[in-house]
C-alpha cells in the first residue's frame, strides 16, 4: 500500500529536518562571530520550513487529522524517525558544520531527483527545498575547507569531528521497503543511488580543506529510521516539547 | 577574533527594481567568499536584492569632509553645467 509507505517516508524527512533544525537553532547567540550567528539561525529557518510543510502533508495522506503540530510535539522518542547524524550533539563549530556538510550534500542530490517525483506535492516541496540545500551545501563546504585548512587548533578540530561523525553517515544511504517500492514507483529517489556522488563531493571538499578521507570501512551506527536513537534524543525532544506537553492542545 | 582574521567588508546591493548598487551596510568576514555569504544573509534575506558587490572597506579612499567647500561649492552657481533644459525621450529610458 503505497499510502502508507510514502507516510512513512515523509515523517522520515520531516523528522530528519525539525531535529537537524532544532539543533542548529541552539547556536542562537553562540555562534562565533555576528555573521554566523545569522547564517546558522538562517539555515535553521529553511529546515523548519521544510519540516512543517513534509509534517502537513504526512498528516494529510495519513488522514487521520493528525497536524504539524501533533506530528512535531506528540510523538515520543521511538516514533522519531529521524537519521542518528541529525540528532548528534552540537559539539564544537567544527562538528556542527561538518555534521551539516554530511546531510546537506545528501539532501542537494535527493531533493534535485526528487524535483521530477510522480508525486507532485513532494515534487513542490522539492523544488523549493533544493534551492534553500543549495546554499547549506555552499555554507558548510567554505567552513570546512577554511577550518580544515586553517591554524593548527582549527585542523585538529575538524579531523576529530571528522572521527566522530562518518559513522553515522551510513544511514543515509539505507534501503528498506519502504524506499524500494516508492523509488520503484518513481515517487522518490533511492538513497543508495546518491551514494557515490556524495562520496565525490565530499572527497572534493576535504581535498580542498586538507582533511583525509574517513576509512570507509569504518563501523556505521544505525536506528533511526526504526526510532532507535541515541541516548541524547530523549533531552531534546523533553525540551522540544514541553510546553505542549505542558500546556496540550492550546491555540499558539 | 582578531581584526586581522575578519576585516570589515562593505556590502553593496543592487534591490530588485533598482537600477544601480547602494551602500547598505558593512561587516565582518574571513574573506570575500565569506563576505558575500554573510551579506546575503544579513541584508537580502527578506528578497531585498538581486546583486551583491563586498569590497574590503580598506580598499576604499573617501573624500575629506574638510574639502567641501573646495569640491562642491564652485559648480552651484555655474548654471550652465546643470544640463535641465533638456527634454529627454522616452526611447532613451533611465539615464
Amino acid at each position: 500500500m503505497m499510502k502508507e509507505e510514502l507516510f512513512e517516508l515523509l515523517l522520515r524527512l520531516a523528522d530528519d529536518h525539525l531535529v537537524l533544525g532544532h539543533r542548529i537553532s541552539e547556536w542562537c547567540g553562540h555562534a562565533p562571530t555576528l555573521e554566523e550567528d545569522l547564517a546558522l539561525p538562517n539555515i535553521a529557518l529553511d529546515l523548519i520550513g521544510q519540516a512543517r510543510s513534509l509534517y502537513t502533508y504526512a498528516g494529510e495522506i495519513e488522514g487521520k487529522g493528525r497536524d504539524e503540530d501533533h506530528l512535531a510535539y506528540l510523538r515520543l522518542e521511538r516514533e522519531y524517525r529521524n537519521l542518528l547524524l541529525v540528532e548528534r550533539p552540537n559539539g564544537d563549530f567544527a562538528h556542527t558544520i561538518l555534521r551539516q556538510l554530511y546531510f546537506s550534500v545528501f539532501m542537494q542530490a535527493w531533493w534535485r531527483e526528487a524535483v521530477a517525483s510522480t508525486d507532485e506535492t513532494l515534487a513542490a516541496i522539492a523544488a523549493k527545498a533544493v534551492k534553500e540545500s543549495v546554499y547549506h551545501v555552499r555554507h558548510a563546504a567554505e567552513w570546512t575547507i577554511r577550518l580544515g585548512d586553517g591554524t593548527e587548533e582549527s585542523a585538529r578540530r575538524m579531523a576529530a569531528a571528522v572521527d566522530a561523525l562518518y559513522r553515522y553517515t551510513g544511514e543515509l544511504f539505507e534501503t528498506d521497503q519502504v524506499t524500494d517500492s516508492l523509488a520503484a514507483a518513481g515517487v522518490a529517489p533511492d538513497p543508495a543511488s546518491l551514494k557515490d556522488e556524495w562520496d565525490r563531493t565530499i572527497a572534493e571538499i576535504f581535498a580542498e580543506a586538507r582533511l583525509e578521507l574517513p576509512d570507509p570501512r569504518t563501523w556505521q551506527q544505525t536506528g533511526g529510521r526504526k526510532g532507535f536513537h541515541g541516548e541524547e534524543m530523549g533531552y531534546l525532544l523533553a525540551e522540544l516539547q514541553y510546553v505542549q506537553r505542558a500546556y496540550p492542545g492550546l491555540t499558539w | 577574533m582578531s581584526k586581522e582574521t575578519t576585516p570589515l567588508w562593505e556590502v553593496f546591493i543592487r534591490p530588485r527594481n533598482g537600477l544601480a548598487h547602494r551602500h547598505c551596510g558593512s561587516l565582518h568576514a574571513a574573506d570575500a567568499e565569506m563576505a558575500l555569504q554573510a551579506a546575503r544573509d544579513v541584508y537580502t534575506r527578506r528578497g531585498e536584492g538581486t546583486s551583491i558587490w563586498v569590497v574590503p572597506s580598506a580598499q576604499i579612499t573617501a573624500s575629506d569632509p574638510k574639502d567641501k567647500d573646495a569640491l562642491f561649492e564652485p559648480t552651484a552657481e555655474k548654471i550652465y553645467r546643470h544640463p535641465t533644459f533638456y527634454d529627454i525621450p522616452d526611447e532613451v529610458g533611465h539615464m
